[in-house]
């Protein structure tokens, strides 16, 4: 008997998404008291660690799931335990070593990864013993369910495996390319380097919600009664969402003077999501049926609100792919909204499911009264919290927009929001509240040592 | 032997993606603007832009942080002096850094580069039916 390496990895993302929603909200009240810890602790320390522990947030608790996933779906136990726990503790030392960098002033400067470049190293080290955990551990793999017309059972991979497989492949790949800019080639050159600095995110965004998505619908089909994963419809949504978070990248640098057809690629990729669309909407009656048939399952309901989640974002990220559209909404709080609702609406609700399926799977009598109670509350109170914030700053974009376009100066913009960054200050807090109110309990789950169990 | 099929296909969408990936790089790096390399003064500048995480705070070409202003343009809007008073004295949310003569001079070179380089928010574009832009050609 040893606890899950999975669990351990599980453990140490929520940890990160408290601190992480914990900086979030003192860089949101700095927005309304801006002497408020300028000196001490100013904004330009505060939102690379909530933005850095929030991509750890997501990072751990994908690989954490996939760890604790994999030896149940292949019934045979990871390749290497070991492996993963030396990829557990570069994490955890990088981590730890990137926070204190952080504290004491030393950035590499670059949007997501403000470390130094160094500490980009044990990263990618780690991210290499999953490489090779994963496919040693999937290889021989396979499973026989499609069947063609001469009965001859087809080699396919359920979509979560590609997910992760794609996933796993292309974060390695993608964050490699992202310091190209250390190369002078690039670095000299201020459009090239800024395109190839959104390529390089674009996909590397895209990478990470493979490994989120591959969770989602992992744990969908585990508490459902529908084998969804090897249908191929969800093949090919898979590989148009692939398609296009790998090379939609360039409606984030549109307003760049870059090349013409690249922008005409991104629009073109990003408008292939209204089919994306469509199909969610399509299935939505069918979702809320299946919503009260397992609403007694925790996972179910968070996949439900990320369904909605999913939906709202969908669209906007849809309208702000227009190029004609994107002029005025890009460098506002537009942008910011569909950041936040994508990565606390879709991921953290997709996330927090896999984790309680992990913890309990669909067992609710594992948690006491109060526990529930304080897990549906959070639940809503996240939601509605989310929902205020996530208004709020749609609606700062448009005002944003619009003074921008009339000239009006900067401080007299920010003074003019004024009132919506108190609704998003307090919203953000009451969101972290409702964040804790779920937690809590999986927290105490997860360290009462109730979890040691086989790797099998 | 079987299994090798997935394992082909992913070979094959990394090959392709590598190809794609050298096709963008060798656009984007010999466009008419792209072409122009930066002094290595301005190269300096962007060492110290990183150096003080500016980015979590300021956008170039809208892209950063939200509670300071976008740097772009704002060499031929605003002025070397008016930047310069900022970088040595901070404002009301920014901090005083303590930059020394070297770094102001390097981060207002590399400004001065950003800036050559296009202009942010957009103005003068062109929109087609279909929703895409373009840039208008100077009169």
């Amino acid at each position: 008997m040893r606890k899950s390496i999975g669990l351990s990895f599980v453990y140490l993302a929520l940890v990160s998404l408290l601190a992480a929603l914990f900086f979030g909200c003192i860089g949101a009240f700095q927005y309304i008291m801006p002497e408020l810890l300028r000196d001490s602790f100013p904004f330009y320390k505060i939102r690379p660690l909530h933005v850095s522990l929030i991509v750890a947030w997501i990072f751990l608790a994908s690989v954490g799931g996939i760890y604790h996933a994999l030896p149940r779906i292949l019934q045979k136990p990871l390749y290497s335990n070991k492996l993963a726990i030396w990829h557990y503790w570069i994490f955890l030392i990088t981590g730890v070593v990137i926070i204190i960098s952080y504290l004491f002033g030393y950035f590499g400067g670059r949007e997501y990864w403000a470390f130094s470049p160094i500490l980009a190293i044990p990263i990618i080290i780690s991210w290499f013993f999953l490489i090779i955990n994963f496919f040693t551990t999937i290889k021989g793999y396979r499973i026989e369910l499609c069947e063609d017309k001469n009965g001859t059972s087809k080699l396919v991979w359920p979509v979560y495996i590609w997910m992760w497989a794609t996933g796993i492949i292309f974060f390695f790949l993608t964050f490699i390319e992202a310091y190209l800019w250390l190369i002078p080639y690039f670095r000299e050159n201020i459009i090239g380097e800024l395109t190839v600095q959104w390529k390089a995110y674009g996909s590397l965004v895209g990478s990470w919600n493979m490994l989120v998505y591959g969770l989602a619908i992992y744990v969908m089909e585990k508490t459902s009664d529908t084998r969804i994963s090897s249908m191929p419809l969800t093949y090919s949504l898979f590989f148009l969402g692939f398609i296009n978070l790998l090379l939609g990248w360039s409606h984030h640098i549109y307003i760049i003077p870059a090349a013409k057809w690249i922008r005409l690629l991104g629009y073109a990729i990003s408008m292939t999501e209204l089919i994306v669309l469509a199909k969610i909407i399509w299935d939505w009656k069918g979702i809320l049926k299946q919503g009260k048939k397992h609403i007694h399952s925790i996972p179910y309901r968070f996949l439900l609100s990320s369904d909605f989640w999913i939906i709202t974002n969908l669209i906007v990220a849809i309208i702000i792919s227009i190029p004609a559209i994107n002029i005025y909404t890009h460098g506002t709080h537009i942008t910011v909204a569909h950041a936040m609702g994508s990565t606390i609406g879709i991921n953290t609700m997709i996330l927090l499911a896999s984790i309680f399926y992990m913890v309990s799977e669909n067992r609710k009598e594992d948690y006491s009264e109060t526990e529930l109670k304080l897990i549906y509350r959070g639940f809503w109170l996240t939601n509605i919290s989310l929902a205020i914030f996530w208004t709020t700053l749609i609606a700062s974009g448009v005002v944003k927009s619009y003074y921008t376009l009339e000239d009006m100066p900067f401080q007299q913009i920010m003074n003019s929001l004024h009132s919506y960054f108190i609704v998003f200050a307090i919203s953000g807090m009451s969101l972290l509240i409702g964040i804790v109110m779920i937690v809590i309990p999986l927290l105490s789950k997860l360290s009462a040592n109730q979890l040691a169990e086989n790797e099998q | 032997m079987k299994m090798i099929l997935p394992i082909k296909i992913l070979l094959f969408i990394i090959l392709a993606y590598f190809v794609y990936s050298f096709a963008i790089y060798n656009q984007v790096m010999h466009t008419e603007v792209a072409r122009k390399s930066i002094s290595p003064l301005a190269v300096k500048g962007k060492d110290v832009f990183q150096k003080f995480n500016c980015i979590s705070c300021h956008q170039i070409y809208g892209l950063g942080g939200y509670i300071g202003p976008d740097l772009t343009n704002t060499i031929s809007e605003k002025g070397e002096a008016y930047a310069e008073a900022f970088l040595r004295n901070g404002s009301l949310r920014m901090p005083n850094f303590n930059l020394n003569d070297t770094q102001v001079e390097a981060l207002i070179e590399m400004l001065k580069a950003v800036d050559s380089s296009g202009s942010f928010p957009a103005k003068d574009f062109d929109v087609s039916w279909y929703g895409t832009i373009q840039k208008k050609e100077k009169e």
